[in-house]
């Protein structure tokens, strides 16, 4: 079958692939588009390790069909550094050791980064919501949610 | 429906490493012409921090600063044999097999310093900035990095160290079946308390206090890291996770992240945590190994706190809600310890 080309954004730049009939998203950004930080845990819509944004809202990539992401704009974990300058959510994830394996980590990133987008200033309760969807297996979540919230108080690193 | 809150405890020793045919691990280091080590392991980092501990024992051994080592654990074919990264014994197992290694290329740079300076290595000390010159005399000084080139490009001399630390097999007494299977042993106690629902059987863990002692924390943020990352997954075992039941056949029990559950974010314990350093002493710098035995004192201790809330003795976990009222319904009802 014939494949179909994809006019897209990604984090922000213009970019075209080909995506193969019934590919999904995570499969053509890894494969298709070079974008290696979303990750595939579960294929299934049940970790969240995959997790990215279409047009601002987070998406389980797994789910969603390559073809339909057509002149709508993707976000993912890749997009969270500005040049050499990492996110604030990144510097607070290493400050609160919120990573150990770091297979959960570009998926938690990018909840957590639509949530403060939307919500600057969450609730822990609003944290905790945001991050649901994102099974971890090693840090026990308290870190994590410490790291969201210190950004989300200004507490963090600048 | 009653909410019925008990409290549990629970202590437990865990053996660093094993014992089935001895225990060995190698390291191997040398320095690159520009001054700077590698240590080459082959137990793996799977975030528990092996690469980020092995490297400070390696520059405080060595005597460099911290940025001047890199750890290389990339390939376990052409690397020097491990056992491996479990059994909680990667702290102490390579750790000791890096001090070794380290020591031994430590006395080759000494020895290459000591004659660019035409003095005798044993009157040379590091600074851990980088430097190393003769006791009492800093001025009489060469760069780490200088007597690195010195080493490869004018004394033709490898700066270079192996290690091995080896645990014995322990052979078993025929009389008495004493053994020594194990070096040193990892302690912790941990308090938990649970609120368990008598009319559904659920159990939430809602807080837990914990001492562990894990000899010297040699990096206290990832011990930490490690301890709570741990007591969750404790907590997961305890109450949470299992591929029972499998009603009326093996192919409906849970087998994804649907139905094979573990707690949430929303779902975590406050965790407070002691940390106690009783320095071992055949650990690397004292330290032993907090891997697994951070998960295990939660278990018992859930099923304690679950049977001083209802009186049900659950033991087979984990802790279901099918268990809690099932035995709710063998006892006639929740009887709390507290009301005995």
């Amino acid at each position: 079958m014939a494949k179909t080309p994809v006019n897209f954004t990604l984090n922000g730049s213009p970019r075209s692939a080909f995506a193969g009939p019934g590919q999904n998203l995570l499969d053509f950004l890894r494969r298709e588009v070079g974008d290696l930080t979303p990750k595939f845990g579960c294929g299934q819509g049940t970790c969240g390790a995959c997790t990215v944004t279409i047009d601002g809202a987070t998406h389980l990539s797994c789910l969603v069909l390559a073809e339909s992401v057509e002149g709508r704009a993707i976000g993912t974990a890749a997009g969270l550094p500005d040049g050499a300058t990492l996110d604030p959510l990144q510097e607070a994830f290493m400050d609160h050791f919120a990573a150990q394996c770091g297979y959960c980590t570009p998926g938690m990133l990018v909840s957590a980064r639509a949530l403060l987008d939307a919500n600057p200033r969450p609730s822990r309760d609003e944290v905790i919501e945001a991050i649901s969807g994102n099974l971890c297996r090693c840090t026990g979540y308290e870190p994590i949610i410490a790291a969201i919230l210190a950004v989300a108080e200004g507490r963090a690193r600048a | 429906m009653t909410l019925h809150k008990g409290r549990g405890f629970a202590a437990i020793n865990y053996p660093i490493g094993m014992n089935l045919g001895g225990d060995p691990s190698q390291a191997l280091v040398h320095s690159n012409p520009d001054g700077k080590f590698t240590v080459a392991l082959s137990a793996i980092d799977l975030g528990q921090g092996m690469k980020s501990v092995t490297r400070q024992i390696a520059a405080e051994t060595l005597g460099v600063p911290i940025a001047d080592v890199y750890v290389d654990t990339a390939d376990s074919d052409t690397g020097p044999h491990d056992m491996g990264s479990f059994a909680s014994r990667g702290t102490h197992r390579m750790g000791n097999a890096v001090i070794r290694a380290s020591e031994e290329a430590r006395q080759v740079m000494l020895e290459a310093a000591a004659e660019e300076l035409e003095v005798d290595a044993g009157d040379l000390v590091t600074d851990g900035q980088g430097n190393i010159h003769v006791r009492g005399a800093p001025s009489r000084t060469i760069t780490t990095m200088a007597a690195s080139q010195a080493a490869q490009f004018k004394q033709g001399r490898t700066i270079a160290g192996r290690g091995i630390f080896l645990v014995p097999l322990s052979d078993v007494d025929p009389e008495t079946g004493e053994m020594s299977p194990v070096t040193t042993f990892a302690h912790a106690a941990m308090l938990v308390t649970v609120e368990v629902d008598d009319e559904t059987g659920e159990v939430a863990v809602t807080d837990m206090q914990s001492a562990y002692e894990v000899g010297r924390a040699l990096n206290p943020k990832l011990v930490e890291q490690q301890l709570r990352g741990g007591a969750w997954m404790g907590m997961s075992h305890a109450a949470w996770e299992t591929t029972e039941p499998h009603y009326p056949a093996r192919d409906h029990r849970p087998e994804d992240f649907n139905t094979y559950l573990m707690p949430g974010p929303g779902d975590i314990a406050p965790h407070h945590i002691s940390i106690l350093e009783r320095p071992a002493e055949d650990g690397p710098y004292g330290g032993k190994g907090p891997g697994e035995m951070c998960a295990n004192p939660v278990l018992p201790a859930v099923v304690n706190a679950v049977y001083d809330a209802v009186g049900v003795r659950i033991d087979e976990l984990p802790v279901t809600p099918e268990k809690v009222l099932r035995g709710l319904q063998a006892n006639g009802g929740a009887k709390p310890r507290q009301a005995l």
